[in-house]
């Protein structure tokens, strides 16, 4: 009995590689559909679904459609990095999408780099992602362009002179924001009063926060995701804290509000997109989402719409499919015009484009201002 | 000052929390000498049955004291229910086995509840209602006194004032302490201890549900594993006021709350857990009982 365990233990990878060849064009998706921030995977799956779904009813690619395989990796970087080897050497994907995540994206694309597999992200804003090897690219801006962002719109804007800033120690992207919002806030001539930190996951901001409230700051810069910046706005206006927080695009998501209901109203972040947009792209956009899913779509789903819609013609562009010849032509985009708008990719395989501030109302967010790079 | 006496305030309303979770875990202990690490769990299905109620009896948009009354309620008798099944069929049969196996089914039990949690409520942060109204009671220049904290508080301190009354002055009561000190002489006098085990579970399960709720009303986003790293705070205090004894129990907690706020308010939040397990981790070298445990001889 042992022995034919151990037996059919030792063949059950090789049952694993033994998987069909089709004619459809493989491509993975990794990301977190359950876990503390399921609702960024959620909604990236439905924008990659809603962009392919459009390509194959239209005919797919010279004739070939493409099959999305997704696999969630619960939100733990060590799942991102077996669900990716798992795409490469048993799914054979030609490419692969994910993660949102800053801190998921670098645990996987060093196992793309080295299988020579293009992996591009649409959300990861961390700098490090991208400099794991040149196959790895982003659709999105990165976090040195959000934490000027967000520096100068505190300084030009909201006229701020004293910053606090509270951040994530535990994700890659919050440090990343914060880093480059400090020293740019800085150099603007503002001065930063505390820098503190908590953990994601925690509940409890109110010591960090009453820490906060003595320093007087004109901002609080929180480059956090939602869940956390739901509870830690609830908490400041319970400590009576009353100036504007400031965030990334970790905030986006409807939870938000009703995580941190009333007391998150007033507060601003910067953004991919904007659903007041007028731009016929978006309007288009939304309406096909609403019909399709019934719901607004966040910014995670606009902006891996738009990651798709960019593999999806450079895998056109190519002559032969083979995963080298997609990565030249990933490389070649210039003015893709995207729902996040016109997408060029440069030489460090970064997108260059635009962000949007937005002021959270309720469940609705009202566009502010466009900053440039 | 201010910042001190504010620091104080958040640090009892925590630590109120953690005492009501880290009853549970001590009466248990006291009783069948096992560590129940499915109360946790217990205390996240209150949450998620509080979550549900208010939902499909729309008091979601109602908030008063008679809905926080009807969520305390409801979320007390199915996790009473819950206890009662947890203690029928997972330790009842293994009530003669070694210790090592109840422990480990403890732990069997515990992870069964967080992931079929997240395959029935779903893996994402639902977000709890809002029971009670928000208000400020008092104000002393710029310290607030909101009404959460003190329904937290109050309601807190009664349900230790009540369990305090079972134990000390009922006749159950006098059962349970019987147990306590020695099962088997207890139960040649004419107790009947599964009878007394079984109630047990049942009080332990109504202090996660009160526990949960006010949670939720505190920090309102709950998901189905959010019971482990409240769960391990409230064990640990449990151990630092000696494991067994209902005032080590509240003491414990309330210095978990107390030294945790004070860290991250002083010092940064990496060392907030450390510093928590660190003082376990003295007091235990200097009072391996914890603060309130008493000493047992083992009689050969």
């Amino acid at each position: 009995m042992k022995n034919t365990i151990i037996t059919f233990l030792a063949i059950l990878p090789l049952l694993g590689a033994c998987t069909k060849k089709s004619n459809d064009i493989l491509i993975g998706e990794f990301g977190s559909l359950t876990g503390n921030d399921a609702t960024f995977g959620l909604s990236t799956n439905k924008g990659l679904r809603m962009a392919f779904d459009e390509i194959n009813a239209a005919g797919g690619i010279n004739g070939k459609k493409i099959k999305l395989i997704t696999i969630d990796d619960q939100g733990k970087s060590e799942e991102a990095a077996s669900a990716v080897t798992r795409l490469i050497t048993q799914d054979n994907v030609v490419a692969i999408i994910g993660e949102v995540a800053s801190g998921r994206s670098i645990a996987a694309a060093p196992i793309a780099q080295k299988h020579q597999i293009p992996m591009v992200t649409h959300a990861s804003t961390n700098p490090e992602v991208t400099k794991k090897g040149d196959f790895i690219f982003r659709t999105c801006f990165i976090d040195p362009f959000q934490g000027f962002v967000g520096a100068k719109f505190s300084i030009q804007t909201l006229k701020a002179k004293k910053a606090a800033i509270l951040r994530d120690v535990k994700s890659d992207y919050s440090v990343g924001l914060a880093d480059v919002f400090a020293t740019e806030f800085k150099n603007m001539g503002g001065e930063i009063i505390a820098d503190l930190s908590f953990q994601g996951g925690d509940l409890d901001f109110k010591a960090q926060l009453t820490q906060i409230r003595s320093k007087n700051p004109d901002v609080i810069f929180i480059p956090g995701y939602y869940t956390e910046v739901g509870l830690m706005a609830k908490q400041a206006r319970e400590l009576g804290i009353k100036v504007p927080l400031v965030g990334g695009d970790g905030w986006d998501s409807a939870r938000l509000h009703e995580i941190g209901k009333e007391a998150i109203n007033g507060s601003y972040y910067s953004n991919h997109y904007t659903t007041e947009s007028t731009d016929p792209t978006v309007v288009e956009f939304i309406k096909k989402f609403k019909e399709k899913f019934n719901e607004t779509p966040d910014s995670m789903a606009a902006l891996s719409y738009d990651t798709a819609k960019i593999l999806a013609a450079a895998i056109g562009r190519t002559k032969e499919l083979t995963p080298k010849n997609i990565r030249d032509e990933l490389a070649k985009t210039t003015d893709f015009p995207g729902v996040t708008g016109k997408i060029t990719i440069n030489a460090d395989r970064n997108a260059v484009k635009s962000a949007v501030i937005v002021q959270v109302q309720g469940p609705e967010r009202k566009y502010i201002s466009t900053v440039s790079p | 000052m201010q910042d001190f006496v504010q620091h104080i305030i958040n640090g009892i309303s925590l630590g109120s929390i953690y005492a009501l979770i880290a009853l549970g875990y001590t009466m248990v202990y006291g009783i069948m000498k096992m560590i129940n690490f499915a109360h946790a769990d217990v205390y996240m299905v209150g949450a998620f049955t509080a979550y549900y109620v208010a939902k499909w009896t729309g008091l979601e948009s109602s908030p008063g004291v008679s809905t926080l009354l009807l969520l305390l309620v409801s979320a007390m008798i199915i996790c009473s229910v819950l206890g009662l099944l947890i203690e029928r069929l997972a330790y009842r049969p293994l009530r003669k086995s070694p210790k090592l196996n109840v422990l480990i089914t403890a732990i069997g039990v515990s992870l069964f509840l967080e992931f079929s949690g997240q395959v029935i409520f779903g893996a994402d942060p639902k977000v709890f209602p809002e029971v009670m109204n928000q208000f400020v009671i008092a104000n002393f220049g710029g310290l607030e006194l909101k009404s959460s904290d003190v329904t937290v508080l109050g309601v807190s301190l009664i349900a230790m004032v009540i369990l305090n009354f079972i134990i000390q002055k009922t006749k159950i009561g006098r059962a349970m302490r019987a147990v306590s000190s020695n099962a088997s002489v207890a139960s040649m006098l004419g107790v009947n201890t599964d009878r007394v085990i079984s109630f047990t579970f049942i009080v332990g399960s109504s202090l996660a549900a009160i526990g949960s709720i006010l949670v939720g009303m505190k920090y309102p986003k709950i998901d189905p594993l959010m019971g482990m790293m409240i769960g391990l705070k409230a064990f640990v205090a449990a151990v630092l006021g000696g494991i067994g004894s209902i005032p080590g129990a509240v003491a414990g907690a309330l210095i978990m709350g107390l030294s945790e706020e004070m860290v991250v308010g002083y010092l940064s939040s990496t060392y907030r857990d450390a510093l928590a397990f660190g003082i376990l981790i003295v007091i235990l070298i200097f009072k391996p009982t914890g603060l309130f445990g008493k000493y047992s001889v083992e009689k050969v």
